[in-house]
């Protein structure tokens, strides 16, 4: 019966793409949480094989900080059209301007933290009762003890001592008006099966993911790129270098890495010998040893 | 490219050396970085911890970085070029018990962890009960901390002959033992050179090569309907898919069909998936079928074949795990979930409790306490179509959720 076996990336794909469809059935509106980068995308993938032949019955939702590269938006406009979603965009400035949420004080403010008062603002605003993220438990420790269906109390706070417990393949996602889910599709997904799953399946991708020529700053061994959110400290100057990026965030804390990898193949060769997380470069998880717990305590993806 | 997955359990009770094993299995499986070698470090100068604290790898909440203990359940994963594996990390502690029952739901295969030095205890026999009450098929009892029993050989035997000892009374078939020390990496990765009496793999060969694909069930087939796509476009009008995740057996295009509760039948017309049509589909696939004849399905039947249909009950017997500190009393009421299914039901009977640590009966109760576990009979408002847990892992199990808080609060194998 061995033929009748099924490889890793099936099972990972089958796994997702019940989440996909058990959600459809048991919220009444859920959204896709959408950021542009590939964890997102490779989600928008699978909620149309969930669906296929029929369009993906979710909208998109992004939290814009409007520090992002413009390369993930105009691919994230493409990406809506081409396949009949609808895309609804939060914009952080919003926040601001209404005075809901306050920017960051110094030289290079990250609007991160920012993001989760306009996902919750956005959340309510829309009804939205499920909203899907391409969390994936080996980014990052407290996302290693997330549920599939991660309930938030009516503020959108995570309790992480007091999780439902989830078992086989039943997801329970009864709440009480006003409470809300995060739900995790490719939980059980490493970095290196989402690029081998981008290859099989062929999904394309943003350009910065591959590499090329980009002015930078060195900013504690990280490369941030040049852009009019950052603000070069003394003694800083922008350099040519050729990078790529392995994560998409705003452009302020998101590190590229110095890479000639130009192809999927070439990715997956560099990921398989990286020695370095891929949040790793991200400076947002480098504030305190619980930043993500603590994010996500109060409503982070 | 092509691996493939093995899902594990690993049980052991506190400071047997379980989180310095999975930081052995995934630090010499280059499945850590450097980066987060350097940020635990950093936290175990700042504790003042000896060595570094592997255990921060896998310790991801403050409240568990605080306590030193295991709170939660956390995933885990490395890959050899043979196999992904999966890691659910159970925390050890008594009051714990569920969230073992948890990761061993959907594990393939069990790690339990012995100290070489206190030999089998009474954890050692309540993780494997839960094991073999999990239908986990396959067992490797590793003897840790070989090391600090100057790898005596004669120390593996005596507790390998204890083991064997209370295992009859366990539902295992599939049961290995491996002296290792964690700490030091014998017979975790390569074989050890200080116990040259060990003639028997290592444990990581023994995780790549074990045998998993027959403990699936091919002949039961069973397709609980989870969605029915309904495409609002032209070229798809009349299409009508019954999406689902295969539980069991195989679909093949043409063959007869039956759905419950209607009783109809039908011939499968196509299987259907984005990337094209399939000639069959099994188990765990994610597919949509469309069939023959238009009969009416909803979500919650059940597509099976003629010949072979589950059972189908109002009156379930059930072991259950209770979860909740909310004790679980005869003739409560719950919301029952089954594969795609749910229905209310009610507790008619609490037939007895389990001592987790003799596997002795215990009659005359009338209820069950957070981490206990019991065989109930319960009385469903509608029939269930289900398969014994011991044949069927997904059309066997249930949840039960508390109608007031939500909350799931048992963890249910049918009998």
């Amino acid at each position: 019966m061995s033929s009748l076996n099924l490889s890793h990336l099936d099972q990972l794909e089958s796994e997702a793409i019940f989440i996909f469809r058990e959600v459809a059935a048991q919220f009444e509106k859920p959204v896709i949480l959408f950021s542009g980068g590939k964890d997102s995308i490779t989600m928008v993938h699978l909620a149309r094989k969930a669906f296929w032949p029929a369009k993906v019955p979710f909208p998109l939702l992004h939290i814009d900080t409007g520090h992002n590269f413009p390369e993930a938006l105009e691919f994230r406009d493409n990406l809506a059209e081409k396949y009949g979603v609808t895309l609804d965009i939060g914009l952080v400035q919003d926040s601001i301007d209404k005075g809901t949420a306050r920017e960051e004080k110094g030289l290079n403010p990250s609007r991160n933290s920012l993001q989760s008062i306009t996902l919750l603002e956005k959340l309510e605003e829309g009804g939205y009762d499920a909203a899907f993220g391409g969390g994936r438990r080996d980014e990052e420790k407290a996302r290693a003890k997330e549920r599939f269906f991660s309930h938030r109390d009516d503020f959108g706070q995570w309790d992480p001592k007091n999780q439902r417990p989830e078992l086989w393949n039943l997801y329970n996602g009864k709440k009480a008006v006003g409470e809300s889910f995060r739900i995790f599709p490719i939980s059980n997904w490493t970095e290196m099966d989402v690029w081998q799953y981008i290859k099989k399946e062929k999904i394309d991708l943003p350009s910065i993911y591959f590499s090329h020529k980009r002015s930078v700053v060195n900013r504690g061994g990280v490369w941030i790129a040049e852009s009019p959110y950052n603000t070069l400290l003394e003694k800083e100057s922008y350099e040519e270098r050729v990078i790529r990026y392995r994560t998409l965030g705003c452009m302020t804390i998101t590190g590229a890495i110095e890479s000639s990898a130009s192809t999927l193949d070439d990715i997956i060769e560099e990921v398989a010998a990286a020695r370095q997380t891929e949040r790793g470069n991200r400076a947002d998880d480098k504030r305190s040893e619980a930043a993500m717990e603590d994010r996500k305590k109060q409503g982070y993806f | 490219m092509d691996m493939d997955l093995l899902r594990f359990t690993t049980a052991g009770s506190v400071d047997d050396g379980k989180s310095t094993l999975i930081g052995r299995l995934m630090y010499d499986t280059k499945s850590i970085f450097e980066d987060q070698i350097d940020a635990i470090e950093e936290s175990s100068k700042n504790r003042g911890d000896e060595h570094v604290n592997l255990a921060l790898l896998t310790d991801g909440l403050k409240a568990e970085r605080e306590q030193g203990i295991t709170i939660d359940v956390a995933y885990r994963y490395f890959a050899t070029p043979k196999r992904k594996f999966i890691i659910a990390d159970t925390p050890g502690h008594i009051q714990y018990t569920r969230n073992m029952v948890t990761g061993a739901s959907t594990a393939n295969l069990a790690i339990i962890l012995i100290d070489a030095r206190k030999g089998v205890i009474e954890q050692t026999k309540r993780h494997s009960f839960i094991a073999s009450l999990l239908q986990i098929k396959h067992v490797i009892v590793c003897i840790n901390k070989m090391d600090l029993v100057d790898y005596s050989e004669e120390v593996f035997e005596n507790i390998k002959n204890e083991y064997l000892g209370f295992d009859a009374k366990l539902e295992i078939p599939d049961i290995r033992f491996i002296p290792i020390s964690a700490l030091h990496g014998d017979n975790v990765v390569d074989r050890s050179k200080n116990m040259d009496w060990y003639q028997g793999p290592s444990l990581l060969w023994t995780l790549e090569n074990v045998q998993i694909a027959s403990d699936r069930n091919f002949i039961d087939s069973r397709m609980p309907v989870q969605w029915v796509i309904r495409p609002q476009s032209d070229k798809y009008h009349d299409f009508r898919g019954f999406a689902g995740t295969i539980n069991g057996g195989v679909f093949r295009k043409g063959e007869e069909v039956v759905v419950l509760p209607s009783g109809f039948t039908s011939k499968i017309k196509s299987i259907e998936t984005m990337n094209g049509q399939l000639n069959e589909a099994y188990a765990p696939m994610s597919i949509a079928l469309t069939l023959e004849d238009e009969i009416d399905i909803s979500r919650g039947d059940m597509i099976a074949k003629p010949n072979n249909q589950p059972k189908s009950s109002q009156d379930i017997e059930i072991m259950v795990c209770w979860l909740n500190t909310n004790a679980l009393k005869l003739g409560s009421k719950y919301t029952v979930k089954h594969t795609t299914n749910e229905a209310k039901c009610i507790i008619k009977d609490v037939r007895y409790k389990v001592n987790v640590n003799t596997l002795e009966k215990i009659e005359g109760v009338d209820g069950l306490e957070v981490n206990d576990i019991g065989r109930i009979q319960i009385k469903t408002a509608k029939p269930l179509f289900y398969d014994p847990y011991m044949k069927n892992r997904n059309t066997g199990s249930v949840i039960l959720i508390d109608e007031f808080t939500n909350e799931t609060v048992g963890a249910g194998m049918i009998i």
